[in-house]
């Protein structure tokens, strides 16, 4: 056999550093040979197997439930209703009240009296297969009665409109605003406005999306040990237990919560989930292990969507392109309930519409509003998406308006490398950044200019195919949070992260943090740094997490926090470490303190060779013969860090479109993105999640829409009609970076998780329009599909229907 | 109704149910649950594995149509400890992140290469249309597909 290829992950081995290294995976072994803990594969004695019945109906009464066929099929051990469970089941929690006023329902797992989505769930089953279990569903008898449904959000919104919940009086959960001028960080839009000399109004469209991890959700629950353990296909095992806690009144001591293997989240796995609440109500009902798992076409309609909003935008600006004030006014869809942080969503978008530009004034109200859908929620950059793609949209159209190039209008806009740490006109303060040399870099990639002239030719030339180029310049705030600014926005967690470190006496480290990676490639990062703090070989290194018995302290991983936040916690924990056992190396060697220097994973005395490892120290700590008197024999340490400030990597995305402009089609034939995140640990892991970021906002651009007939029910139910795009679907897209390090932390780490799918959007959109502007198209709305496409040629060029 | 089955060179004989997707089996009765399902539209590929050497989506298979047959999962590739030239591409070109949908593209990887061992990208993405992934964006996974062709043509032909 010849010599197979070097792996092209593995560079040289560098003494020096961990950190930058592209390191293959250690995820990856049992991944790729099946070996895998997947929730849905755990198996107990006795188990039992959950199905829930669904409404059919968006907004119905429940006149009668009759389960008693159900309950004598073969295999059923039990049936509950929604009267069953009432006194027990409590209400879903909320953990954002955005306003003193905001109207939260009740939120029920199972149904009671009423149903408010299609996809709600009205009863459930326990029998001893899951196929049993389905086929007692079957059985159930549901008469309801239909009442009005609420699906238009501008209607939804207004007096007199049809209500969701009746008892609320009102669609309208909260109205949240935020104006620079009030808050002193900027003038009154209004003088803005008045005093335009040039001035875009437009309304853009956020239309809903499906989070469509690939793993469907899972919950199992064993309620017979000491403590009642739940496993949970989870982003937040930590959330889920306080909350569970708190919403069943079990004491928090006796709930474990453990997210395995987890197959993928985007934020719709961030949630205190009806199907977690029920599993594990009915096993500590029954006192036997319960398992749940749902379907695909359940995963559509009954687990939580993300966006849907409608954005009104008015931009002022001068002639010569200078911005001066932006008015935004949002309605955005909740769905039927206020799940974990529904109303916060469209609120984590409020302090990013001005993007990366010197806006002097800024208004931003947000109207909150209940409809007949399933909820919506967190779903990967979670309101900053949202932002992006209005404040990069209306850029292009004011460069439009004013016959600039988009680039140009931008770059006379935005914040200048010199002019970091900026205080915004939203209030927050951007740490630091390099808009110029990410653009530089991008448009050269790109063939900017060659592109320009292309465009020009076929333009020109009236070809069928048209070129399009888009322009993404963004930032957006992650690494969430400081907590003190999650408490001004009465969020009502913190943003803190907890690490801990092990220091074993055989030389290894157990590395546990409050961090839960779905995919993301923690265990190997964090052993990345690890490895460079300590000095201890990569392969030395567990990194532990997800179970709240091995990891009790975490806020779990959501919005780009996990390095920026979870790893500077592990480099604190690592610090406090070396800190300990340096006395104690000072001891071993009878050398002062003072003389030591660490390096490489050993204390050494300084000028001699004298020197004694961290591993020696451990094993020293392990038998505690020879320690200082009073010395701890411990080594072990841990750290909770709360970030000072949000995490601002920014980039410049760059598209070319081929508009077929006789189908409508759409061939993306080029995307370039240059993307600063700080310092890299990871470049193969930073590469992988642009890449898959990238996937999901090209997705909303061109495929992806969450439809709803008239009677509420899920059009998009299943990967036949929510396209969620394949491999034929994607361009090859080329990357790069420039490293502009953050300055509030010692990694100089940014977010990077949900950076490709917040940048992406808008350049496709922008990109398509640009091919077809000549004839007079003003403005797709997303998903830019064929059909879309070509009617918007057709109508503005008047052709045939 | 009684089948035998092969899977990963291990005969096992079972009652099963008729309207028993293959799938199912594997997992529920076999314990082999390397493979996952992810839809249940048969659009995801997430369940692929090989039916007497070609692919097939298991969630589209009764197990009942499965007798007889020699079957393979992501479970069977490796020999010895020593993984499939596919999957160690996998590893190396950071070709998989959550890792659910990994050991059916793994599956249909290898079937795509076994029917043109020496693909263009645009071969690979046309080919793995039938598996969804929605974390990696597809890039290193067809960057995986050709370097495992590459690794397989210099080691003389497929496994």
């Amino acid at each position: 056999m010849t010599a197979t290829m070097e792996p092209r992950s593995v560079e040289p081995p560098n003494a020096e550093h961990e950190i930058g290294k592209a390191r293959v995976r250690k995820e990856d072994d049992h991944l790729i040979t099946g070996r895998t803990r997947w929730t849905d594969n755990l198996v107990l004695p006795g188990m039992l197997h959950i199905a829930l019945l669904r409404s059919p109906m968006a907004h119905a009464r429940i006149t009668s439930i009759d389960v008693e066929s159900a309950r004598t099929m073969p295999g059923v051990v039990a049936v509950y209703t929604g009267a069953d469970v009432s006194p027990d089941q409590g209400s879903l929690p909320n953990a954002w009240q955005i306003t003193e006023d905001m109207k939260t329902p009740a939120a029920p797992s199972l149904a009671v009296d009423t149903v408010q989505f299609a996809g709600e769930a009205v009863a459930l089953v326990v029998a001893r297969s899951k196929a049993e279990a389905e086929d007692a569903v079957e059985a159930i008898d549901v008469d309801y009665e239909d009442l009005p449904v609420v699906l238009d959000l501008a209607a939804a919104a207004q007096d007199g409109a049809d209500l969701v919940h009746p008892d609320l009086g009102t669609n309208v959960s909260a109205v949240w605003k935020y104006d620079s001028a009030e808050a002193g960080t900027g003038g009154d839009v209004e003088d803005a406005i008045r005093d335009a000399e040039v001035l875009i109004e437009r309304t853009f469209r956020q239309q809903r999306l499906i989070p469509a991890f690939m793993e469907p959700r899972s919950v199992v629950v064993d309620p017979t040990g000491m403590q009642t353990t739940m496993w949970s296909a989870t982003q937040v095992p930590h959330i889920l237990k306080i909350m569970l806690s708190m919403t069943l009144g079990i004491p928090e001591h006796k709930l474990r919560v453990i997210a395995p293997d987890v197959g993928g989240g985007f934020g719709g796995k961030l949630q205190v989930a009806p199907e977690e609440l029920l599993t594990l109500l009915v096993a500590q009902k029954l006192g036997k292990p319960m398992k749940y798992t749902e379907t695909r076409s359940e995963s559509m309609t009954a687990a939580h969507h993300g966006r849907d909003q409608i954005q009104k935008l008015t931009l002022s600006a001068r002639r010569d392109g200078t911005v001066t004030g932006l008015k935004v006014e949002l309605l955005a869809d909740m769905g039927a309930y206020l799940r974990l942080v529904t109303s916060g969503v469209p609120i984590l978008g409020a302090f990013m519409f001005n993007g990366i530009y010197k806006f002097s004034a800024y208004h931003f109200s947000c109207t909150n509003v209940f409809t007949n859908k399933v909820p919506t929620d967190a779903f990967r950059g979670a309101g900053r998406p949202e932002a992006t793609f209005a404040i990069e949209r209306i850029m292009d159209e004011l460069a439009t308006e004013l016959s600039m190039d988009p680039l140009e209008l931008r770059e006379k806009n935005w914040i200048k490398h010199e002019e970091f740490p900026f205080d915004t006109v939203c209030g927050l303060t951007y740490d630091s950044g390099n808009y110029e040399a990410a653009t530089a870099k991008a448009k050269e990639l790109f063939d900017y200019d060659g592109l320009r002239r292309e465009q020009a030719e076929r333009r020109q030339r009236g070809d069928t195919v048209q070129l399009g180029i888009g322009v993404s310049t963004f930032t957006e705030m992650c690494g969430l949070a400081p907590s003190r600014v999650l408490g001004s926005l009465n969020y009502g967690a913190g943003g803190w992260e907890h690490a801990a470190i092990r220091m074993l006496p055989t030389g290894k480290v157990e590395v546990i943090t409050g961090a839960s990676a779905h995919g993301q490639g923690h265990e190997t990062a964090f052993s990345q740094i690890v490895s460079d703090q300590l000095g201890v070989p990569f392969e030395d290194i567990e990194v532990l997490h997800g179970d709240t018995q091995s990891s009790p302290r975490g806020l779990d991983t959501y919005g780009s926090r996990s390095l920026a936040v979870g790893g500077i916690a592990v480099v604190k924990a690592a610090e406090r470490v070396i800190a300990k056992a340096r006395p104690l190396a000072a001891h071993l060697m009878e050398a002062a303190e003072d003389d030591l220097e660490f390096t490489d994973g050993k204390f050494q005395v300084k000028g001699t060779e004298k020197a004694v490892g961290l591993s020696d120290v451990a094993l020293a700590v392990f038998a505690a013969h020879n320690l200082p008197d009073g010395a701890e024999p411990n080594l072990d340490s841990d750290a909770t860090y709360d970030p000072d400030n949000f995490s601002f990597p920014h980039g410049t995305h760059l598209c070319a479109a081929e508009v077929d402009t006789e189908t409508g089609y759409v061939t993306l034939r080029k995307y370039v993105c240059v993307d600063d995140i700080g310092s890299v640990v990871n470049p193969l892991i930073v590469e992988g999640q642009v890449h898959g970021g990238l996937a999901q906002g090209i997705a909303q651009a061109l495929y992806e829409d969450a439809i709803y007939d008239e009677s509420g029910t899920l059009l998009s139910g299943s990967f036949a009609e929510y396209l969620v795009p394949g491999s034929p679907d994607l361009p090859n897209f080329v990357t790069d970076r420039t490293e502009t390090p953050a300055t509030g932390n010692p990694l100089g780490v940014k977010g990077v998780g949900e950076a490709g799918t917040i940048a992406s959007t808008p350049a496709v959109v922008n990109s398509v329009l640009d091919a077809v502007r000549q004839f007079g198209v003003k403005d797709i709305e997303m998903p830019c599909s064929p059909m879309r496409v070509w009617k918007a040629i057709q109508s503005a060029t008047g052709g045939a229907q | 109704m009684r089948i035998t089955v092969t899977v990963d060179g291990t005969a096992y004989t079972d009652e099963v149910e008729p309207r028993t997707l293959l799938v199912h089996y594997l997992r529920n009765q076999l314990g082999k649950v390397g493979t996952v399902i992810g839809c249940d539209t048969s659009n995801c590929g997430a369940c692929t594995v090989h039916l007497n050497g070609h692919s097939v989506k298991s969630c589209s298979v009764l197990a009942v149509q499965a007798d007889g047959a020699e079957v393979t999962t992501i479970e069977g590739l490796a020999r010895d400890g020593t993984l499939h030239p596919v999957q160690e591409a996998f590893r190396d070109n950071h070709a998989l992140q959550c890792g659910y949908c990994t050991p059916g593209m793994i599956m249909a990887t290898i079937d795509l290469l076994s029917e043109d061992p020496n693909p263009d990208e645009h071969a690979v993405r046309e080919g793995l249309e039938g598996n969804l992934c929605r974390c990696t964006g597809y890039q290193n996974i067809v960057k995986a597909a050709l370097d495992a062709a590459g690794r397989m043509q210099s080691a003389g032909g497929n496994r």
